[in-house]
């Protein structure tokens, strides 16, 4: 026996940086693999050709101009929300409440629509919509901030229990308000009148919304990026004591960054209840405040690659739907799909931050 | 008037998928994993066992054996989650990825997949019966014992469970002692407060990490098959479980990390989910809504009474949410 030293198979070591196109290219065999992985699935499970599998679902994307201009509708209310989490999670504040202030957003709209609706004229209206769902929505942001920001509260468990008191609350109003009486849900608000609904642009309801989204974006980026605000999110971020140290308010910032990322989800329910649904009901945000942790994560918090991320969700879950409608089944086979996809995404990141040294063979050892 | 003998089962049936969820969810956080992922397990564990008693009812017909019955749906449910428990381990301890997002990811997959098969096993199997009702298994797994019937008031509130109830219970006082009693315990609750020191200490990191939160996945599993089988007798239909996985992650912080105090808090949590049938409201179905917010509310409090009291002892495993690289330290 020789006396040699026993070395792991393979060791791992932090990469320093790494050059962008490798970077992507790991994401790219990713998603691959993913996709192969859910053909092979796809073809098992419900006997379907994975390559049929696919093509519905690029045509329940793009198949007809209405479906282009709905998946446009549904990617800019996800990315909306998506952008609105990104500052707090930079600043490694877990806000899974993007659900709640969301959902309080689009309460405080159609709360105003429905009580004071032809008590003031139209655009005094919107304004006052405006406000109400931005300040519903700061307010769901602020409890958990504040309590995170004077005591250290764990804010994960905290914003997501404030999901379902503003289910509940909205539950309860549902009934309150429900319209037709009996049906116990609030129909399209303002059918005939059309008070409180955006105008639409060119005669299309969706466009409106895509736009906001884009701006957005443009403006959320500019201000992680260039401004003064950005920077200290950034610092607390990285390490809470150096902010202190070089004199940063964590408390401060911890605060409005979250009164920031609640008044965005506020500003999504306007839009979803002013511009493209019209309507109030428990299920309107659907879970889009937990895709937004992921699609905003993936992104590594940059507002352009969130366009990305939140497009091959939106991609998955719409074109998983056309499949269940297509060939009968359940439409859950696109969570079971996104969730594939999720994964391999989501341990990809370890190749981009970490390098592998196999353990070199002994015959070179040797030589 | 409240009627307390009608209370406490249906409480209690209430609490017991959340005690399940609620002990395994707690053990995985003593290992430093916070598996946001448990509502999806929870949903495979139950679909799991759907699967393997569906098939099981289908093949014997007329002849099931007891033993089988209730052998088969725990064991599918018990595999069904433990796979999902090292999807989680893989990707949080092996591949360090952050652990909310996978958590959510789990979420998603997990739901989807109850869902998915919960809608399509008829049609998938070629089966000729209108809907998932697994009545037979039912009633192996609900059987109690012959006599609680004739022994009135305690009967109903001791004896009218389950099995899988009282092996809650029992799961339960046997994981609290060995957190707190035993040298296994200690050493997983050292790996969830410091793992460097853990790791220094000799106590193998990964190996702990991915038992215990395997084996949390596995009992938080057998809560999602409570549900089906015992609880909604044996029907299945889709996104019935509701939002009972994020109530027992809660619940993990109501019971500051202790499965002995969960047994109560469950049973309590059960109750409160319940209430809004107890409580006199007349015909106002709104104020009900509001009742069914209350355990959120509650756990809130208690979240928010837990960090400003500042006690060592109540506090989160230290090294919650945080993935361990030796190389780093």
């Amino acid at each position: 026996m020789t006396n040699t030293v026993k070395t792991p198979l393979v060791h791992i070591t932090r990469r320093k940086n790494i050059v962008w196109y490798r970077a992507w290219a790991i994401r790219v065999i990713a998603v691959i693999l993913a996709l192969i992985l859910c053909g092979i699935i796809t073809t098992f499970v419900v006997h379907i050709n994975a390559i049929e599998v696919y093509k519905t679902m690029i045509a329940g994307n793009f198949g007809t101009a209405r479906k282009v201009w709905f998946m446009g509708q549904d990617l800019a209310t996800l990315l909306i929300i998506s952008l609105a989490l990104a500052p707090a999670f930079r600043m490694r504040f877990w806000n899974l409440g993007g659900d709640g202030q969301a959902l309080m957003g689009c309460f405080g709209a159609a709360a105003v629509m429905i009580l004071f609706s032809g008590s003031m004229p139209n655009w005094l209206l919107l304004i006052v919509m405006f406000v109400a769902a931005i300040v519903a929505g700061m307010l769901w942001a602020f409890i958990p901030a504040f309590f995170k920001a004077k005591w250290n509260t764990n804010e994960t468990l905290f914003t997501l229990m404030m999901n379902y008191i503003a289910t509940q609350l909205i539950a309860f109003f549902v009934v309150v308000w429900e319209n037709p009486k009996g049906s116990s849900k609030i129909g399209i608000i303002n059918q005939r009148t059309q008070l409180g609904w955006l105008p639409d642009i060119g005669g299309n309801k969706y466009i409106l919304i895509i736009i906001v989204a884009i701006v957005l974006a443009v403006g959320m980026f500019i201000y992680m990026r260039y401004s003064k605000h950005g920077y200290e999110i950034a610092v607390v971020g990285e390490s809470e004591p150096t902010a202190r140290y070089v004199g940063i308010k964590v408390r401060k910032v911890i605060i409005r960054t979250m009164l920031l990322s609640g008044a965005i989800c506020g500003l999504a329910g306007f839009m979803m209840v002013a511009s493209t649904n019209h309507t109030l009901t428990t299920t309107l945000v659907g879970g889009r405040g937990f895709t937004g942790v992921m699609v905003a994560w993936l992104a590594k918090f940059n507002p352009f690659f969130m366009i990305i991320t939140s497009f091959i969700l939106v991609f998955l879950g719409r074109g998983a739907s056309e499949i269940s409608t297509m060939f009968g089944f359940n439409d859950s086979f696109g969570s079971i799909l996104t969730g594939i996809i999720l994964f391999f995404i989501i341990g990809c990141e370890f190749f981009l931050n970490y390098e592998l040294h196999f353990r070199k063979s002994a015959k070179k050892e040797v030589a | 008037m409240f009627d307390i003998v009608a209370f406490i089962p249906r409480a209690v049936i209430q609490g017991i998928p959340l005690l399940y969820g609620c002990v395994g969810e707690t053990i995985t956080e003593k290992s430093g994993n916070l598996n946001l992922g448990t509502p999806g397990i929870m949903y495979v564990g139950g679909i799991c066992g759907v699967i393997g008693s569906f098939v099981y009812e289908q093949k014997a017909g007329d002849h099931m054996i007891g033993f089988l019955a209730i052998a088969i749906p725990i064991l599918c449910c018990l595999i069904g989650s433990l796979l999902m428990g090292l999807i989680y381990c893989f990707l949080t301890v092996t591949l360090r990825a952050n652990q909310n997002v996978t958590g959510l990811a789990m979420t998603t997959f997990g739901v989807g997949i109850g869902n998915f098969f919960g809608g399509s096993l008829i049609k998938l199997s070629g089966a000729d019966v209108p809907s998932i009702a697994l009545s037979k298994t039912h009633a192996y797994i609900s059987a109690t014992l012959p006599f609680a019937k004739n022994l009135g008031w305690f009967g109903k509130i001791f004896l009218s469970y389950g099995f899988l109830a009282y092996a809650a219970i029992a799961m339960a006082i046997i994981a609290a002692i060995t957190l707190k009693k035993t040298r296994v315990g200690l050493n997983l609750r050292a790996v969830g407060e410091s793992p460097a020191t853990a790791d220094a200490a000799g106590i193998n990191v990964i190996r702990y990490k991915y038992v215990a939160t395997c084996l949390g996945a596995m009992i938080a599993g057998l809560g999602g098959l409570y549900y089906v089988m015992d609880f909604a007798s044996g029907v299945w239909s889709n996104d019935a479980f509701g939002d009972r996985g994020w109530l027992a992650i809660a619940l993990v912080i109501f019971t500051i990390w202790r499965p002995n105090i969960a047994i109560f808090a469950s049973i309590l949590f059960g109750g409160l989910c319940i209430l809004h049938m107890f409580i006199p409201s007349g015909t106002n179905l709104a104020v009900k809504e509001l009742y069914k917010g209350i355990p959120y509310l509650v756990t809130i409090i208690v979240l928010i009474f837990t960090s400003l009291r500042n006690k060592r002892e109540n506090q989160p495993p230290a090294s919650l949410g945080l993935s361990y690289f030796r190389e780093d330290r």
